[in-house]
């Protein structure tokens, strides 16, 4: 930048925020670096009051002293979009972290920024405008190919008004930073437009024609959450859970699962060690629909717990424009941010330090809003180009205590169209997933017949008040017309809800297997069956029980699965004809 | 020469603030009063106002006192004459021997690069079948023991101590009872572990301040000696103490409380210490022990509640005993399939009866009738307490093995404990 650098004074530290005394214009949101020694320190203006802005640092204020120099940008923050984002791990800034351990070793060193993206990789551009046309921000040039995806470039979605094309690149391999078209605005200023451009992480990126009810089933492979409690493409979930019932281990089944072009994984405030999972395991997996390997579909933002905190408050924004960008080529996205909670814990760090008065448990008052406009950025839209894209987001929380009453879990369920609530009492049981079949709830059309959905449904929650009745009458006092409902509800719960995470067949089931599975076991809840005694009643379901559970790890083009699918039917016969 | 200070203008708590210029953050002092010479720490600069939490409490200083800044920060050394040794918060020697200054290293420092940490892969063997077979510990693993006051945690920390498999002990004392200190001390020189033993120890005595410091100290030696090729153990106890006096600097520091009084930060102070824990590509490990007691024997109590989101699993210490349910180890699955063959499966199964023996004994005391079966649990379920969860057991996890297979057969049909047919043949003792 040709600009003059602003330089002004600080005036305060504490902890991670700086009070600076300052003589010129300086915006809301606005990059400054703080300088100390050699270092920079990447800061943000969070408040303006009077003659001081206060700043959020990114990384530790250790070492400042009043009256250091900080240094003033005019840019809001801001992260860089182009080919090769895909397959890529960023902290909460963008910065590269494999590069940067190859820069600075084991530790996150203080003060190093490197760029996002790789200006040496080539990529096959291929034109797709002439010189002449005229365009709008956000209308795309030519595209490259990008792992699975065709990656658009687009006259920088930041530019205003119309842009006529004066030279476009032809057919070839290009670095991100070559020339691809040139364009004069209306008034006669002349651009480059490269594959790069860069976007401010908290304004949304709404250049669409409307947004499209979201509808249509987001295929997780989840059993309990596709019929269930359904997540659709371009709609919000959340899984609220205290800690050890699973939250994370569910999160990492869907970024494996569903069935999206590109899945953001922002891991923040979380620990280390379940990001390092992803990162040495994901490159060998394979995604089912591409065949390729699922870092080649996957952005990673990791902003672990003892990362930066301010840096972590950023990190959900990075993902969501990150996700915004590849819903503007068309692509159906999906945000998975584990843990809300630590984001918000992030803020409330931030509003002690600037001593605003507190809301409920110390959460600033105007969390409610933050949660609220960061989830309504998901959504599925329909693009100018005539195309759909989508954004779905998915938020893990962890609630103090595991108690859902607190303020960050009630102001996200407000805003969220499925609950996925996990319990302690089911994770204890090994009943996994651990999503509660009773409390949870969907807004979202199921991929399964509804009528079917609401019996079972049905039968859970009888199921349910038998067992609360037997614990206070015991079984003996219980009718055995109640305990065959009890013991139903307990075999939709073992051979549909369960599912193993960690088996290659049970851990993922197609809508298509679904639509079958249910159907089979809706057949056994609306059998009318009739036993002797609740022994045999108990030993049959556990039979039957054992016959569906093998099926399931089954691949359904089997001997085997066709062998226990007949086994089951003999089965079921003969608990009809007991019944005669 | 650095410019020595005489106008204090705030005496709170154990914080006093100071007009000064050219003061850094987190910078260390020296303030000299009537009563001596202490440490201080710059907590928060305003204008020309600095403040600074004072390591010695701030009983006895003067308006007038003397405040001189060092223009570092808090180092610790990380030689190798450490070990042996015994340091208060302040990094002094509490063992009547010199202070040790060589190779200072800063405290406190960045967080280890996520994409430089590799999959936890080797078992720490502790001889306590609890933890062995059922909750294996796994090196560079994190975990707190939960407890509450009056518990044997602290003689479990120093038996793991003693037993495990690893290069250097760092013990990290918070707000020990003297007696506590003691003892430590004993049992680690009676079994001549002191030698490769570091400890760093605030006693419930000390000044509150010093408390903050003891587990960055003892992570950053810990550190220190990891990046040399070591495999690092850190015994933290207690840390609801460290959270105490992270509190108690928040309120004066009129921090807007989060939840029961402690600060907003909770969470993240935790997180930084805690995720030291590591295995370095190439080098070695730190791998932490940190006794959590729980006030009232409430787990959702602030302390317990955050270190259990950051934490990779937990130990429940409940009447003396690990507690099977509760307690997790979730690296397990990293290292238990690849110790014998039988590893999981006894682990399965022993619990399994074991929380139907739990159901039985509840059934025992309504009156219900006991049958066959379940006095078959409450035989199993007797001698499992005895031989597997008593803490005085001491056995390696091949000989937990062989004894679990001893009490299944003792007590129960090969049938009925839902093990797979093959490790039955391979495993199930032949009675002759």
């Amino acid at each position: 930048m040709d600009q003059e650098k602003i330089f002004e004074r600080i005036v305060g530290v504490n902890g991670n925020m700086i009070t600076v005394e300052y003589s010129r214009q300086v915006i809301q949101n606005e990059v400054a670096f703080a300088i100390v020694g050699d270092s920079k320190i990447k800061c943000e203006v969070i408040r303006v009051r009077g003659k001081y802005a206060d700043l959020q640092a990114f990384e530790s204020t250790n070492g400042l002293k009043v009256g250091d120099k900080v240094e003033f940008t005019g840019e809001l923050l801001s992260v860089e979009l182009g080919p090769g984002l895909l397959a890529q791990v960023y902290d909460g800034l963008q910065n590269p972290l494999k590069l940067l351990a190859e820069h600075s070793g084991f530790f996150l060193q203080r003060g190093i920024y490197l760029r996002a993206l790789n200006r040496e990789t080539k990529w096959h551009f291929t034109p797709s405008v002439q010189p002449g046309v005229v365009l709008r921000a956000g209308d795309r040039i030519g595209s490259v190919p990008e792992a699975n995806v065709k990656h658009y470039i687009m006259l920088p979605l930041a530019w205003k008004g119309e842009w006529t094309v004066e030279s476009v690149a032809a057919e070839g391999d290009y670095t991100i930073d070559d020339t691809m078209a040139v364009a004069i605005s209306a008034s006669g200023e002349k651009r480059n437009v490269t594959m790069t451009q860069f976007w401010p992480v908290k304004i949304p990126i709404s250049d669409y024609v409307d947004k499209i009810l979201p509808e249509k089933p987001l295929i997780t492979c989840q059993r309990t959450i596709d019929t269930f409690f359904p997540v659709a493409t371009g709609g919000t979930f959340c899984t609220p859970g205290p800690f050890g019932a699973g939250k994370t281990v569910l999160q990492h089944a869907i970024s494996q699962y569903a069935e999206a072009d590109v899945v953001i994984i922002a891991a923040c405030g979380e620990r280390a060690g379940e990001v390092v999972e992803i990162l040495r395991e994901y490159p060998d997996l394979k995604d089912p629909r591409t065949g390729r390997s699922l870092m080649d579909r996957s952005i990673i933002i990791c902003n672990t717990s003892s990362m930066p905190v301010s840096a972590r408050e950023a990190s959900v924004y990075t993902a969501v424009t990150l996700a915004e960008y590849y819903r503007q080529m068309g692509l159906n996205t999906l945000l998975l941010a584990d843990s809300t909670s630590r984001w918000a814990q992030a803020l409330r760090e931030m509003s002690g330090r600037l001593e605003e008065i507190p809301g409920e448990e110390a959460f600033p008052a105007y969390l409610e809003s933050l949660i609220a406009s960061f989830y309504e950025r998901a959504g599925l839209v329909q693009l100018r180009t005539g195309e759909t894209g989508s954004i779905t987001i998915g938020g893990s929380l962890s609630p103090a205590g595991g108690n859902f009453e607190e303020p960050v879990t009630q102001a996200t369920l407000k805003v969220v169209g499925a609950f996925l609530g996990l319990s302690r009492e089911r994770s204890d049981a090994r009943r996994y997933p651990a999503i509660h079949p009773l409390d949870s709830w969907s807004k979202y059309p199921s991929v399964v017949d509804a009528g079917d959905l609401n019996y079972a449904r049905n039968i859970l929650r009888r199921g349910a008040d038998v067992n609360q009745m037997m614990k206070v009458i015991g079984e003996e006092g219980t009718s055995l017309d109640d305990f065959i409902i009890y013991l139903k509800s307990e075999f939709l719960d073992y051979v549909y809800l369960q599912q193993n995470t960690f088996d290659a067949v049970d851990g993922a089931t197609s809508a298509e297997r679904q639509r079958i599975m249910f159907a089979d076991v809706t057949a056994v809840l609306k059998d009318s069956f009739q036993f002797e005694d609740k022994e045999s009643a108990r030993t049959y379901f556990l039979e039957l029980r054992q016959l569906f559970l093998d099926r399931n790890y089954e691949k359904p083009d089997s001997d085997d699965y066709r062998n226990l699918s007949d086994r089951i039917k003999a089965k079921i016969a003969e608990g009809k004809k007991a019944n005669a | 020469m650095r410019k020595v200070y005489h106008q204090i203008i705030r005496i709170s708590g154990n914080v006093i603030t100071v007009e000064a210029d050219n003061v850094a953050y987190n910078e260390l002092a020296e303030v000299t009063s009537a009563r001596g010479t202490s440490l201080a720490q710059v907590i928060r600069l305003d204008g020309r106002k600095v403040s600074l939490q004072v390591f010695a409490g701030s009983r006895g200083i003067g308006t007038g006192d003397q405040v001189r800044f060092l223009g570092r920060e808090m180092t610790v050394s990380s030689s190798d004459a450490l070990l042996g040794r015994v340091f208060n918060g302040r990094g002094s020697a509490r063992d009547n021997r010199p202070d040790i200054t060589d190779e200072l290293i800063p405290i406190g420092t960045p967080s280890v690069n996520p994409a430089k940490r590799i999959i936890p892969r080797n078992m720490i063997r502790t001889n306590i079948p609890m933890i062995d077979v059922f909750n294996t510990l796994v090196e560079s693993q994190k975990l707190p023991i939960f407890s509450v006051a009056g518990e044997p945690y602290n003689q479990l920390l120093s038996r793991i101590a003693l037993q495990a498999e690893v290069d250097v002990i760092v013990l990290g004392g918070m707000g020990l009872k003297y007696d506590d200190y003691l003892t430590f001390k004993r049992t680690l020189d009676e079994h001549g572990a002191l030698s490769r033993t570091v400890m760093f120890v605030h006693t419930a005595a000390d000044p509150v301040v010093e408390c903050l410091m003891v587990p960055d100290m003892s992570l950053a030696v810990a550190e220190a000696y990891a990046l040399k090729g070591k495999r690092v153990l850190v015994l933290l106890t207690d840390m609801t103490n460290f959270a105490d006096a992270l509190k108690e600097i928040a309120i004066t520091m009129e921090q807007i409380p989060a939840t029961r009084g402690y600060p907003g930060d909770l969470y993240s102070q935790l997180a930084s210490r805690y995720e030291k824990a590591v295995d370095f590509d190439s080098a070695g490990s730190i791998t932490i022990l940190a006794v959590t007691t729980m006030p009232g024997d409430d787990v959702t109590h602030p302390v317990p509640d955050n270190t259990g989101y950051i934490t990779e699993g937990q130990f429940y210490l409940k009447n003396g005993r690990i507690e099977p349910f509760g307690s997790l180890s979730r690296l397990k699955q990293n290292v238990n399939s690849r110790t014998r063959s039988d590893h999981r499966a006894i682990m399965d199964a022993m619990i399994r009866l074991f929380s139907d023996f739990r159901s039985t004994q509840e059934k025992q005391s309504m009156g219900f009738r006991m049958s066959a079966w379940d006095n078959k649990l409450l035989k199993y379920g007797k001698r499992f307490e005895q031989e597997m969860m008593d803490l005085s057991v001491n056995i390696p996890l091949e000989r937990a093995l062989d004894l679990g297979w001893e009490i299944l057969a003792d007590c129960f049909d090969p049938a009925e404990v839902s093990i797979k047919t093959d490790l039955i043949e391979k495993y199930w003792p032949k009675k002759s």
